[in-house]
């Protein structure tokens, strides 16, 4: 199975964690100004990379803690994981890798 | 009809006996009624100053706990999150030592809820304790990746379950597991067991 490295517990099975959808989505700083069609798209629609992806992952089995990862959408290697409020680190600089 | 809620049944009462017969393989045996007690909070001085009002400093790292003793007997404090402990006490010290955290924890924001019902607490040690957990958890409990004192909150036979490593030279570990789960898990280590009582006998 493959491991996935909580920033705060270190590598775990996959089973302890749920996934979470993209990452850095903002929610709407005026929600009431959007027509129904912004909604939608803030709501549903997600990037759909083919490569590097920044996801959002809960350790629910262990720590119960959110965080973000970068994950390569073709080989499912996790280039890195960082703690919620923690920059999205460059793509060049692979910290941390462990699959 | 009504139902005499005054005697309290520990999650395992039923099975004393069959956890008893899985030694000398496995010595397993719950621990009813420990007082637990989830603590949040961010504050590094509150947090200092409930572990000294508990007389045993709360663990800094992650997937570790720190035990000892103090006003209230001894206590384990137990890392559950970056802001969040689990405090355990023998039975019937709930309303002190909660008190003790909730007056230690001010003027810094931070909570204080009894979880005792939750989890129910079993201690289990013997020859083959780590071979009985490794046939249902990943987690490494070798002592020289789990030194005593690890806690790690992980799946256990697929059941969610806080383990702490006691003594790792003894491989004596203690498991919590949320009471609705604990038959479940007891009826799995009883099975997992079956190839070591055979290898003993
Ligand atoms: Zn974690």
């Amino acid at each position: 199975m493959q491991l996935i490295p909580c920033p705060w517990c270190g590598p775990r099975e996959e089973a302890e964690f749920h996934y979470g959808g993209q990452a850095h989505v903002a929610y709407p700083e005026d929600p009431g100004a959007l027509t129904d069609q912004e909604w939608a798209r803030f709501v549903f629609f997600r990037d759909n990379p083919c490569g590097p992806f920044a996801e959002r992952w809960s350790h629910s089995a262990g720590c119960r803690r959110w965080f973000n990862a970068v994950r390569d959408t073709r080989t499912y290697e996790l280039l890195s994981v960082y703690r919620v409020g923690e920059p999205r680190p460059d793509a060049s600089e692979r910290d941390e890798v462990v699959s | 009809m009504t139902a005499d809620t005054s005697v309290r049944t520990s999650p395992l009462a039923a099975w004393t006996d069959r956890l008893a017969a899985l030694a000398p393989a496995l010595d397993v045996a719950e621990r009813p009624f420990l007082t637990q007690l989830t603590v949040r909070a961010r504050d590094a001085v509150a947090v200092a100053r409930m572990g000294e009002a508990l007389g045993v400093a709360f663990p800094a790292d992650p997937c570790t706990s720190t035990r000892g003793g103090g006003p209230f007997g001894d206590v384990e404090v137990l890392w559950m999150g970056p802001d969040e402990f689990l405090v355990v006490a023998g039975p019937d010290r709930r309303a002190l030592v909660e008190d003790a955290l909730r007056a230690a924890v001010r003027p810094a924001r931070g909570a204080v809820v009894d979880t005792s019902a939750q989890r129910t607490t079993l201690a289990l040690s013997g020859p083959h304790a780590r071979d009985v957990l490794a046939h249902g958890c990943a987690i490494d409990l070798h002592p020289s990746a789990a030194p005593t004192g690890t806690c790690v909150q992980t799946l256990l036979a697929r059941a969610g379950v806080v383990l702490r490593v006691d003594d790792a030279e003894c491989d004596a570990f203690t498991l919590l597991v949320r009471s609705s789960f604990a038959e479940y898990l007891a009826a799995w280590l009883c099975d997992a067991s079956v190839e070591y009582r055979a290898a003993l006998s």
